[in-house]
Order: C-alpha cells, then sequence, then structure tokens
C-alpha cells in the first residue's frame, strides 16, 4: 500500500468518519445549510447556532465518503465557540491546507484538521473535504447579510 | 486480432499510473482512442485543415469531403437511409436538447405526456423536464422492474393515447441494462407518440439499425466509442427533421438571409449553425472505420464476457452488491459493504485502476436504488480479464485497508 494512501486514510480521520462527532441537526431557530457536491452526490446539512457574533454550536447530517464526513465532524468541533470571522480565517487557512499551500498553524488549534493534509495529494478529493467548511462559510455569510 | 491485440492499438493504455500498469475500466465515461483515430486528426489539422461548404479552393474541398464522407460513414453505420438524416452535434446531450427544443416546444401543450423512464441520464431528463414546464405537459416515467428492467405491460400501461414523445435509453450507463427498444417504439407508435432513443451507451458497443428499430430520433456520441470529444450525432426521420425548425441560428444554416427574414438550407445543414465540427467528424468517421474493422459483433461478445466474468468474480468477494440485471451490456455497478465507493475508486486509483464513483448522472436512478453513490466499472475491446483480476485484486486491497484502519 502507497505512503500517499496511508497519508490520506490517517487513523484520526477514520475515527471521525466512524464515530463522527457534532452528528445530528440543531433545532429551535439555527441557521440550516444545504450543500451538495454535484459531481459525486455527497450531500451535508449543516446547523449552526450563532450568537452575538459566536458559533456557540454547530452539527452535521449527511450522506458521503470517509473524507467529507470527516472533515464535517471535525470542522464542527473546530468552530465551536469560534466568532465567526475567525471561523471564516479558519475556513481560509484550510482552503490553503488543501491546496497544499504554507498555511498558517499558529493563529488557532488546528487540532485533528491536521491530519487531512495528506488530502492534497489526491487533487479529485479536494472538493470531499472542503463541502464541510462552505456550507459553514455559506451559513455564517446568510448571517451577517440578515 | 484478440483482445490483446486490440489494446495494442491504444497508445494511451501503454502507461504507469501510480507506478502500476494502467487498467482503465471507465470507457463508459469516455473510451480510449486507438491510433488510427489520433492519426487521422493529426493528419487533418497537419494537411488539410480548411473550412467547409464555403472555400472554393483545394483544401476547402478536401476538408469539405472528409466532413461529408463521415456523414456517409455514420449514416451506414446506423443504418439510416439518407445522409439528411444525419446531423453533428456536440454530442449526445445537444443532439436530445435539439430535439426537446425544436420538435418537444413547437408540439406539446398542456394535456401532453412525455414518457421517460427512472433509469434515463440526466441528458434525458431534464430536456424534458423543461419542455414540460414550458408547454405545460406532462412528464411520465415507466417504472422498472426490481432487477432494473422494463417490463412492456408497464409501457403499455403508461403510454397513453395523450403521449406525444416517448424517450429511452438503448444501454443503461449504471444498470447495464439492454431495453427492448423497438417493443417501445412500436407501442409508442401505435399511440401516435414520436419515439426517441438515447443511444450513447449503445452505439458504441452493439449493432444499431436505425430503420430495424424504427425510432424517429436516435443521439450518441463519438467519445465512448474510440472517437474525438465534442462530436455526436442526432439521426432524426427525414419527414420530421423537416417539420422542424432549427434551434441554432447564424452562419452555414442559412439559404438567403434579408434585413427582417431568413431562409434555411435543406437538411442536415439547417441544423448546423456556425462552423461545424469538422475535425471531430472526420474523427467520428476513422472511429466508425476502426470499429466496423474489428466488428461489433467481436466487440459485444468479448463485452459479455468480461462482464460475465466481472460479475462472477465480483461474487467471490463478500459484502458486494451488484446493481442491474443478471443479462448485461459491458459494465459493472457496485458498492462494497463499509467503503464508500469514493474510498473505493482512491484505493483503485492508487493501484493504477481507473473505475468511476459517484452518482453517474442518474441521480434519479440513485433515490430508485437506495443509495447516495456507487461505484462501477466498464469495459470496452481494449480489456482483458487480466484486468478484472487486477480490479478484484484492487477491491481486495481496499477492503482489507479499510477492514484493517477502523
Amino acid at each position: 500500500m502507497s505512503s500517499n494512501l496511508d497519508q490520506l486514510y490517517r487513523q484520526v480521520i477514520m475515527d471521525h468518519y466512524k464515530n463522527p462527532r457534532n452528528k445530528g441537526i440543531l433545532e429551535d431557530g439555527a441557521l440550516t445549510i444545504n450543500m451538495n457536491n454535484p459531481t459525486c452526490g455527497d450531500r451535508i446539512q449543516l446547523t449552526l447556532k450563532v450568537e452575538d457574533g459566536k458559533i456557540e454550536s454547530a452539527k452535521f447530517d449527511g450522506e458521503g465518503c470517509s473524507i467529507s464526513l470527516a472533515s464535517a465532524s471535525m470542522m464542527t468541533q473546530a468552530v465551536k465557540g469560534l466568532a465567526v470571522e475567525d471561523a471564516v480565517k479558519l475556513a481560509k487557512i484550510f482552503y490553503d491546507m488543501m491546496l497544499g499551500n504554507d498555511y498558517d498553524d499558529e493563529s488557532y488549534d488546528l487540532g485533528d484538521i491536521e491530519a487531512l493534509q495528506g488530502v492534497s495529494k489526491f487533487p479529485a478529493r479536494i472538493k470531499c473535504a472542503t463541502l464541510a467548511w462552505k456550507a459553514m462559510e455559506q451559513g455564517v455569510g446568510k448571517q451577517e447579510e440578515e | 486480432m484478440s483482445a490483446k491485440e486490440w489494446r495494442k492499438l491504444f497508445p494511451i493504455l501503454d502507461q504507469e499510473v501510480n507506478g502500476k500498469p494502467l487498467v482503465y475500466l471507465d470507457s463508459a465515461a469516455t473510451s480510449q482512442k486507438p491510433i488510427q483515430v489520433i492519426e487521422t486528426l493529426e493528419k487533418y489539422y497537419k494537411e488539410y485543415n480548411s473550412n467547409v461548404h464555403r472555400g472554393v479552393h483545394t483544401l476547402g474541398t478536401r476538408a469539405t469531403d472528409g466532413y461529408e464522407g463521415a456523414r456517409e460513414k455514420v449514416r451506414r453505420f446506423i443504418g439510416a437511409k439518407s445522409t439528411q438524416e444525419i446531423i453533428f452535434t456536440r454530442g449526445t446531450t445537444t443532439a436530445i436538447n435539439t430535439v426537446a427544443r425544436s420538435y418537444g416546444m413547437a408540439n406539446l401543450a398542456e394535456g401532453d405526456e412525455i414518457v421517460i423512464t427512472p433509469m434515463e441520464h440526466h441528458s434525458n431528463i431534464i430536456p424534458w423536464q423543461q419542455v414540460a414546464k414550458t408547454t405545460g405537459a406532462t412528464l411520465k416515467y415507466i417504472p422498472l422492474q426490481p432487477d432494473g428492467t422494463i417490463d412492456l405491460s408497464d409501457v403499455e400501461k403508461t403510454v397513453t393515447e395523450h403521449t406525444k414523445i416517448v424517450s429511452v435509453m438503448q444501454v443503461s450507463n449504471v444498470l447495464g441494462t439492454i431495453n427492448p427498444i423497438k417493443e417501445i417504439a412500436a407501442i409508442a407508435h401505435k399511440n401516435g407518440a414520436v419515439m426517441m432513443v438515447d443511444g450513447a451507451q449503445s452505439a458504441p458497443h452493439l449493432k444499431v439499425d436505425v430503420q430495424d428499430l424504427d425510432c424517429d430520433f436516435f443521439a450518441f456520441s463519438a467519445h465512448k466509442m474510440c472517437g474525438p470529444t465534442g462530436i455526436g450525432v442526432l439521426y432524426g426521420k427525414k419527414a420530421l427533421l423537416n417539420k422542424m425548425e432549427p434551434v441554432e441560428f447564424g452562419g452555414e444554416m442559412i439559404d438567403f438571409v434579408g434585413l427582417q427574414e431568413s431562409t434555411w438550407k435543406e437538411l442536415p445543414w439547417k441544423f448546423e449553425g456556425g462552423t461545424p465540427i469538422i475535425a471531430g467528424a472526420i474523427g467520428l468517421g476513422a472511429a466508425i472505420d476502426f470499429l466496423e474493422d474489428i466488428g461489433l459483433d467481436n466487440i459485444l461478445k468479448l463485452e459479455h464476457e468480461l462482464a460475465g466474468y466481472a460479475m462472477e468474480r465480483l461474487n467471490e468477494l463478500d459484502g458486494v452488491t451488484i446493481f442491474g440485471p443478471k443479462e448485461r451490456a459491458g459494465l459493472v455497478t457496485f458498492n462494497l459493504d463499509d467503503v464508500h465507493p469514493h474510498d473505493v475508486a482512491t484505493v483503485l486509483d492508487s493501484e493504477g485502476i481507473a473505475v468511476r464513483a459517484g452518482h453517474h448522472c442518474a441521480q434519479p436512478l440513485m433515490k430508485w436504488l437506495d443509495v447516495s453513490a456507487t461505484a462501477r466499472a466498464s469495459f470496452y475491446l481494449y480489456n482483458t480479464k487480466d484486468d478484472i483480476d487486477t480490479f478484484v485484486k484492487g477491491l481486495r486491497t481496499a477492503k482489507e485497508y479499510f477492514g484493517h484502519v477502523f
């Protein structure tokens, strides 16, 4: 088995895939974002509770491959408790990581997210990993418009 | 010549991907191109690239002869009566859209019905949804049998005297089902409807005879049958095409242009606005020569063997679900328990094996199958049983890999 593949499917990713954190739907006036990846059929429903410019809580539901679901699980963990602007900054850092660019690993605690670094070697899978982050960005964008 | 020798005619297959010999099992998405087609395109651009139907010069004549010669090859290939019935399009999608926009919009109204099936590719669903929305017609679906086939009694029940268009794929790109087009066309005609056939997955693999099928429209793409991308064909019965308006207007398709009014060229050119897909058509002609040289019967026989062998080998693995009927065209769509199809495809790719994973442009069918995505291995004349052995070995690796990390 190639080491690239081992880099893609890190243990911590498989753990998030099998035991997703924050799986489910937030009720009571939470922001709901439905997003899919039209090329492959992955689908995510993200619910966010934003209060005073801060993401109080985030949950996701959906269907997809190991990478997209693990990434969604990690994203909900990472943005919980962050100010909206910090969550958006974190998304940018994540996209840099996906594109194989140098990324800022000091401003925020990236935690498990860094395990997804290997995805950058698999261009066909980058969209799987970014789906949940795009949904989060859309959600907080919608919040700001309101 | 055997399949092993056919394979040598495809230069792209002679390479390593991720350090392993390439095993290409994605021909239902697009086929690879034999050296004959590649050299024909090269020769066109090197020796006689020119616009058609307008230049007086020698190159223009050669290009026109090549382009119109390809039309005659297509006519023969699908058994049409006349080259006037052969329209070059960008592909199957454009061909179906042309019929929907020209015939559909002009001939349908509220109370009329369009009948299709849930196994259709998006390109044979959405154009009809648009016609239904605009005209007020109803879009109806022939139900499928549990094994993904069509029962003619269901066609009889679904198609009524209000049905104006029936449009069905000849071969399913997901299930591999080979649909009884001739019988469905007869039912359509009995009810006064026209019959459109999506031939994208059939024309590359089995002998098509549009007169025998008695379909009114037939669409297919060159790139799935050893030809270049960007070119396809719309066949239509002359009597119908004559009554239809073009959908694209501009150069090449006109007879006379005035300040307020214009008239169209005769068939087939009235449907070919703009500089046509000259190199593409000539490349398609070369692909037809190639396929006829090998013989579609031989291709079908090989694919039948490969599909049977693949199903047999897949059934050796635990936790494999195969979708579609036992009797099928040369493809196998499947899922592995506990491994998402994208992950299957990524592991296979790391072993040099190219398969498709996703919804295969058939979301309604995925819903019918109750899955969000599937993996598909599809075969063509350059594939061998060795490829399938490598593929099954790759699936074992995927299973072990995911079994191990969990």
